[in-house]
């Protein structure tokens, strides 16, 4: 297959690159920045992202230019740029190797969306448990500080702002901007009802962006080479550029890879990855991250872009890629997931609150033996309850790991009831797993 | 008192917001960080310096997985169980540390030195068996590599194996 030019992954793939602001000046480095500061108008530069058609890489797709249009112009006073890097979508690892081994291309992508909608403050949530990532993090904003990237008077533009860390605490639900809004306002993470939308009621009820790690490392690039460059990339005009795809399971290269979005499954499970790790051929996979519902083998020639895998009934997310082999229970795998969003619903709102424990508790007993066939039914019917009756995607999200695997793998579902055992494994699984809340 | 022993800390803190309340995590790492958990008392001081109310303080707290509200071994154990690793091996992971240490998920060693905990992802799936100890990633884990891991934890207080910065595979920018 054809070699691609990577972008955001190019600089830390060369030898002996750490991360360094000398690093990343010498790698072209806030060359993007000197272009833009002074020269050329906040709105023409949202004008330049929303011609490239960066699409949100957090999960949402959102294209980021008009995102960023929303801003009232005619709003006077603060305004914010938030940095989401809580990464916590199972399956989803890219943004922690963004942050940890190239800091300053985010960095520099933050400096320029601030710009573009006048926000002179900004903040970074990083999610509780990546210390590592937020110490690097750290001495890069120090850097940039020192170098007069950051501060009140940036490169002698006039251009001022301060970026700040803020780290989570533990809690998915905070990678939801709105939810992400009220943990920095020191609250429980509760998604708020939209409208209104950030743009008009953020952060401490001002304007407010909310942008991805890998949304705003692109940044730089398509201000150094161009919105027409960019928009040639990948599978134009919906899915532009390149992607990092995780890959994880039962591949045998698992990993972070950069491409541009528009090859297929079947390219990035065999040809990139390496294929399976043994000789059990694929099972099923999930195409981007956790919330997304579960593909099949028939699905690998989908292409990897937005309209593609939405098309096939699922969705691209945050490009979390999990491959699972034959022998791969799917009762389970639906079950594993439904633990975790029954211990990350975050209680807002009924349907999910409820509805995920029903979920978790209906699969456990199907998996352990003791289901009934009305179960199925239950198990729809619940599904049916929970999406797009809550207040943000989580509900959504909850439902797919189930309607996906009873859609595709009902035959194992009725196995399991019918001969009253999981037909995968000899004994039930070691109950060392913890349970719960 | 945190605000003795912070208190240009603090208020460098509470400069980064135009808002005192959204200074609150950032106020209990700094506690946790100094004792180990969150103690009542200390939740009430932080309540006070920026004019909460205790259940204020509180109510936030619990939402959050990583807040102790008890102290807890010297070294917490967190091992993913989320579906990408339970695919490679979370079970066997535990099965590892039970017969190292011989707990389970929600116990600490009799010594105090160890909590073992089951978490969700933390976005280490790509280098699956993983854990999280205290402040470190360890990654593609071995029944050797956890046994030394949690040797030199107990002798030195860090492990060499920890990793990160982290790039994965490492030479990813090459693509077959």
């Amino acid at each position: 297959m054809p070699k691609h030019e990577l972008l955001l992954l190019k600089n830390m793939s060369q030898p002996g690159y750490t991360g360094s602001l000398a690093d990343y000046e010498r790698a072209g480095g806030y060359q993007a920045l000197r272009k833009v500061l002074g020269k050329i108008a906040p709105a023409d530069v949202i004008e330049m992202v929303k011609k490239s058609g960066l699409r949100g890489r957090g999960g949402a797709g959102f294209p980021t230019g008009v995102k960023w249009s929303f801003i009232p112009k005619d709003h006077q006073g603060p305004r914010y740029l938030i940095c989401n890097a809580d990464e916590s979508e199972p399956g989803t690892f890219k943004d922690r190797q963004l942050m940890e081994r190239d800091p300053h291309q985010m960095i520099e992508g933050m400096i320029l969306a601030a710009y573009a909608i006048s926000a002179h403050t900004a903040y970074i949530y990083i999610r509780g448990e990546f210390v590592l990532g937020a110490k690097i993090l750290e001495n890069a904003l120090a850097e940039a500080y020192r170098a007069g990237y950051l501060g009140p008077n940036i490169l002698g533009s006039g251009f001022a702002l301060d970026i700040y860390m803020h780290r989570g605490a533990g809690a998915y639900i905070c990678g939801e901007e709105t939810a992400l809004l009220e943990s920095l306002e020191g609250k429980r993470g509760l998604p708020r009802i939209k409208p209104p939308f950030p743009a008009t009621h953020g952060l401490f009820k001002l304007p407010t962006v909310v942008n991805n790690v890998e949304t705003l490392a692109n940044v730089p690039y398509i201000i150094n080479r161009g919105s027409e460059w960019f928009a040639s990339i990948g599978s134009p005009p919906k899915s532009t550029g390149t992607r990092i795809f995780c890959l994880s399971g039962h591949v045998k290269h698992p990993g972070n890879y950069e491409v541009p979005m528009g090859i297929t499954f079947r390219e990035m499970i065999y040809d990139i990855a390496g294929g399976m790790r043994g000789d059990k051929p694929l099972k099923a996979f999930i195409p981007g991250g956790a919330s997304a519902a579960f593909m099949t083998p028939e699905h690998l020639d989908v292409k990897m872009d937005f309209d593609s895998v939405a098309q096939a009934g699922s969705m691209l997310g945050s490009g979390g890629v999990t491959v699972m082999e034959e022998g791969t229970c799917m009762v389970w795998a639906s079950e594993n997931l439904l633990h975790f969003f029954n211990h990350e619903s975050c209680g807002k709102c009924t349907p999910c609150r409820e509805g995920s424990l029903w979920l978790l508790q209906i699969l456990r007993r199907i998996d352990h033996g003791t289901g009934k066939m009305d179960d199925l039914a239950t198990l729809l019917r619940l599904c049916g309850n929970i999406a797009g009756r809550t207040v943000c995607a989580f509900g959504d999200a909850e439902i797919a790991p189930i309607t996906s695997t009873l859609q595709y793998f009902r035959d194992e579902y009725e196995a399991h009831i019918r001969e009253q055992r999981c037909p995968f494994r000899p004994q039930p699984a070691p109950e060392l797993i913890t349970v719960g809340h | 008192m945190l605000i003795e022993k912070y208190k240009d800390k603090i208020a460098e803190i509470l400069g980064r917001y135009p808002e005192k309340r959204a200074a609150l995590l950032p106020l209990l790492w700094l506690s946790q960080e100094e004792q180990g958990y969150l103690s009542e008392s200390a939740m009430k001081e932080i309540a006070g310096l920026l004019g909460l109310t205790p259940p204020q303080v509180y109510e936030t707290v619990t939402f959050y997985t990583m807040l102790n509200r008890q102290r807890i071994g010297k070294y917490h154990i967190q091992v993913c169980r989320s579906l990408m690793c339970a695919l490679v091996g979370t079970e066997q992971l535990l099965g590892w540390i039970h017969a190292k240490l011989g707990i389970k998920p929600g116990q600490t060693t009799p010594d105090g030195l160890f909590t073992l905990s089951t978490v969700e992802c933390l976005a280490s799936c790509g280098t699956a068996p993983m854990m999280q100890v205290n402040d470190d990633y360890y990654e593609q884990l071995t029944l050797e590599k956890v046994n030394r891991t949690l040797d030199d934890l107990k002798r030195d207080g860090k492990s060499s194996l920890a990793s990160g910065p982290f790039m994965f595979p490492e030479a990813s920018g090459v693509n077959r």
